[in-house]
């Protein structure tokens, strides 16, 4: 167990070196930073001492062996656009982030699993079809159309919903948080639309075809021979069986959703980690770009580690194979 | 059943329904007070006076903090804390500074603030250091009067440092913010988030890229206070889509950086207006004249560009009206010059276009130097920096076709155009560029940033990198450069003028229109150097 442990921490630092060093050199393709920091008028002999000055003119790999060295000691330096610490940079926005991918998750969850089970009882029902016409438009629609749409509905239109912006936020600690505010729950709700709607869908069409599968099985049809209620099968027995691949598929979307949150982020001016990287890449905000992805770079090999993890805990089959071939 | 999943269902929406039914938030300190909100598609940068020379950075924060001697609505200088200033040699300037101003915390301005400020400025990390090429020492004479000592005579001096704003000696020195951030250490700067001036608002709190809250200073020194707002709340929002949204909504009264497709729109939504005017900076072509080979062409062993009536041809064939009306949307001011109404030494006679050659005359032109069958170039184009740039270059490959010179575009992102075909690499043949001589609000600056030979060493024409030179022109700026009196020195710019439009040396295209949004009950006034001023915002 602790030799696979070190052989994957091992592997691990290796994709994050291999990480790091693909956007690093992708990076140099920007374009030059020192062209979005000064003025017009800035002389080109003050351009060249400030490129010189950051060290822009040194060969990639020396750039390269200094990031990943100030990175292992946690120092990202300060945001070539702002002149703020990198790290606090981020973490200011990380809040905003996960709570947004949070609440999306769970209105995915919560409307996805209640219209899968209906549409998978009535198969046949008018409603059944319209939830199934509504989800195509999740999946078909981009992202920012959803969601400029829905502004001009809920914003424009009616004016009951902000079209931009966190609303009202409270710190706790180092945590800004909009779940406390009447203000800050308006503003959640329609970013967490756009960014879940995709997720809903799929949800939806997991748990639907899952139900429909499930409901032609023999022990659903001995429990109606039973003569149990109905709420007692769709939900005791049948429901309960569908949930594995839901919440292996839900896991696995988190990190999606994450990463979706860029453009849902940008549409709604939500400050978050994905609209700084937006930012930082059109002002080729160097620092900021690869403390971002290494981050999340750190991010997924921290979530893939884990699950392999959970998966020798959970399976013993795993362990006996490892055994296997440790004999071997 | 279906009592059952129906139930779900319901529930599941609960939450969503519970919120949307919640009543609108109602905007809490309309009651006490006005608040102004506004938004951007970029945030404030800094909230430092000389971290970065920006427009924006500067206009903003000049709500804060304020200069020696500020622009009026018709961008003339006019006392700010200085109340008076001169020269009392060519090389020797004073200003005399107001007295009873008191800085945010309550602590009096002297003129220790101001030399403390002014070499702040002029110090290291500052981005403003071309604003004190011509500076020696300054220094303080009395509490009330600063004296500048110049290494030539400078007479743009005053007009230059409506860009320097002056910040509390003692609060940076408290916060050890005695130089502007460095970006090579690891360390933050105070002044980067916060502030402390003297100016009509005062810096509340601070999140950067999300919003920046002002009040309103009640012991302003200026008692002529032409605002009637208690706060203002500016907002980044990225997405064009959702900054109008948000304007005609009704959550910001207004918008500063306006899609030109949404001008239409808004113009028409009866709760909204569109302020627009020709901004002062100036979109021209320019050619690489210096090469004896063009690095891209079909032409082998000479540069066509050499060649006037080429650069002449090319020029009479290029209808900015046309570019106006089609790529433009009406949104644009063709002019003749390299400098824009507003600006001091533009010459109003001078700005007319010779007229437009038939395809045939171009042609013969082209013959005539020795082109019959014309020839193919690449013109360098940005695609994100000025409004519609990559469309302009597209509608001028269309018209310099008919003459038969074949273009090839090559459009980039500025991050990458500008790198390339600045000096001093100046990889180009046929560049498009645009400037506002943002520094000095002089024709001065254009002469010796963009037309004066191109001379790493003093520093002239370092923004010419098609290198164009006519000795008799850099004679005529050197001579301007130091004139100080206004009628020599307005007949020396005419004759300036007459060379390089002569010349045919650059291509000007047209001033962008500066494009603000705004709700109807928000009055506000426009500058052409786009210099938005809380200062003159009425809410009704």
């Amino acid at each position: 167990m602790i030799a696979f442990l070190i052989r994957r921490l091992f592997q691990a630092a290796i994709v994050m070196l291999t990480v790091a060093l693909i956007s690093f050199v992708l990076f140099n393709y920007v374009g030059d930073p020192i062209n979005a920091m000064v003025g017009q008028d800035t002389s080109l002999q003050d351009r060249e001492k400030l490129r010189q000055d950051l060290g822009l003119n040194d060969p990639i790999p020396i750039r390269f062996a200094r990031f990943v060295a100030n990175a292992a000691q946690g120092q990202f330096g300060l945001s070539y656009r702002t002149a703020e610490p990198v790290g606090r940079m981020i973490l200011e926005r990380l809040p905003a982030t996960l709570e947004l991918s949070l609440v999306a998750g769970l209105f995915a969850l919560c409307v996805g699993v209640p219209m899968g089970v209906y549409s998978g009882l009535h198969p046949k029902s008018w409603v059944s079809r319209i939830l199934q016409a509504v989800s195509l438009i999740g999946i078909s629609l981009p992202t920012f159309l959803i969601g400029i749409l829905l502004i001009l509905i809920f914003a424009v239109g009616l004016g009951v919903l902000p079209s931009f912006g966190r609303g009202e936020t409270v710190k706790l600690g180092g945590w800004t948080t909009g779940y406390l505010t009447v203000a800050g729950l308006k503003a959640l709700i329609l970013p967490s639309i756009t960014l879940g709607l995709f997720q809903l869908t799929l949800i939806m069409r997991i748990v639907r075809s899952e139900m429909l599968e499930v409901m032609r099985t023999d022990y659903v049809k001995f429990a109606r021979a039973r003569g149990l209620t109905s709420r007692a099968i769709n939900f005791g027995h049948a429901l309960k069986n569908t949930l594995v691949p839901v919440i292996t598929i839900t896991g696995l979307q988190l990190g999606q959703l994450i990463a979706f949150a860029i453009i849902t982020e940008t549409v709604f001016a939500w400050p978050g980690v994905g609209q700084l990287f937006v930012t930082s890449v059109y002002s080729a905000d160097m620092p900021v770009m690869s403390a971002y992805l290494a981050l999340i770079g750190f991010l997924f090999v921290t979530i893939n580690l884990l699950v392999d993890l959970l998966y020798i805990a959970i399976d013993p089959r795993l362990r006996t194979a490892q055994a296997a071939t440790r004999a071997a | 059943m279906t009592f059952e999943t129906r139930r779900l269902i319901l529930a599941g929406g609960a939450a969503l329904a519970l919120a949307l039914a919640a009543p609108i938030a109602s905007a809490p300190a309309e009651a006490q007070g006005k608040t102004f909100r506004w938004a951007n598609d970029g945030d404030v940068n800094s909230m430092d006076p000389y971290s970065r020379n920006e427009t924006f950075l500067l206009a903003f924060l000049q709500n804060i903090y304020e200069p020696l001697a500020r622009r009026d609505k018709n961008l003339k200088l006019e006392p700010a804390l200085a109340v008076k200033w001169g020269q009392t040699s060519p090389t020797t300037w004073f200003f005399d500074l107001r007295q009873g101003v008191k800085f945010h915390d309550g602590t009096p301005l002297t003129a220790d603030d101001v030399v403390f400020s002014l070499n702040r400025a002029n110090g290291k990390g500052s981005n403003m250091l071309g604003y004190f090429a011509t500076v020696k020492a300054i220094r303080k004479v009395s509490d009330f009067r600063v004296e500048v000592d110049t290494n030539v005579p400078d007479p743009l001096l005053a007009s230059k440092w409506a860009q320097i704003f002056i910040m509390s000696k003692a609060w940076a020195e408290k916060n050890k913010a005695e130089t502007v951030g460095d970006l090579t250490k690891n360390e933050e700067n105070f002044a980067t988030r916060n502030a402390m001036g003297t100016g009509p608002f005062k810096l509340k709190s601070r999140e950067p890229d999300v919003k920046t809250v002002l009040e309103a200073n009640k012991d302003w020194w200026d008692k002529k206070v032409e605002h009637n707002l208690t706060e203002v709340v500016f907002s980044r929002i990225a997405n064009a889509a959702t900054r109008v949204a948000a304007l005609r909504s009704g959550e910001i009264d207004m918008v500063y950086t306006v899609p030109p497709q949404d001008t239409d729109t808004l113009a028409k939504d009866p709760n909204t207006k569109i302020l627009q005017g020709p901004e002062t900076r100036v979109v021209y072509l320019g050619f690489d004249v210096f090469r004896d080979e063009l690095l891209y062409s079909s032409v082998k062993g000479k540069n066509p560009f050499k060649d006037k009536r080429v650069r002449e041809a090319i020029y009479r064939s290029i209808d900015v009206d046309a570019i106006k009306r089609t790529v433009m949307r009406g949104q644009s001011f063709p002019t003749a010059l390299m400098v824009a109404p507003g600006i001091n030494g533009y010459t109003k006679e001078l700005d007319k276009r010779p007229a437009l050659l038939k395809p045939e005359q171009a042609k013969k032109m082209l013959a005539d130097a020795g082109y019959p069958q014309g020839f193919e170039v690449t013109l360098d184009c940005p695609t994100d920096r000025y409004v519609n740039d990559e469309k302009i270059c597209q509608a001028i490959v269309g018209m310099l076709a008919r003459i038969g010179v074949k273009i090839n575009l090559r459009a980039q992102t500025r991050l990458k155009y500008f790198a390339q075909i600045l000096l001093p690499k100046a990889d180009m043949s046929f560049y498009m560029l645009g400037w506002s001589p943002a520094a000095t609000y002089d024709v001065h600056d254009v002469f010796i940033n963009l037309i004066q030979t191109s001379n790493a060493e003093t520093k002239k024409g370092q923004f010419n990198p098609g290198r164009y030179s006519n000795p008799k022109f850099d004679e005529l700026a050197d001579k301007i450069q130091v004139e100080t009196d206004t009628a020599k020195r307005n007949a020396m710019i005419a004759e300036a003028t007459k060379i390089y439009t002569g010349d045919f040396g650059y291509i000007p295209l047209h001033q962008q229109a500066v494009i603000w949004a705004a709700r109807k009950n928000v009055d506000l006034v426009q500058t052409a150097d786009n210099s938005f001023q809380i200062r003159w915002v009425r809410i009704k």
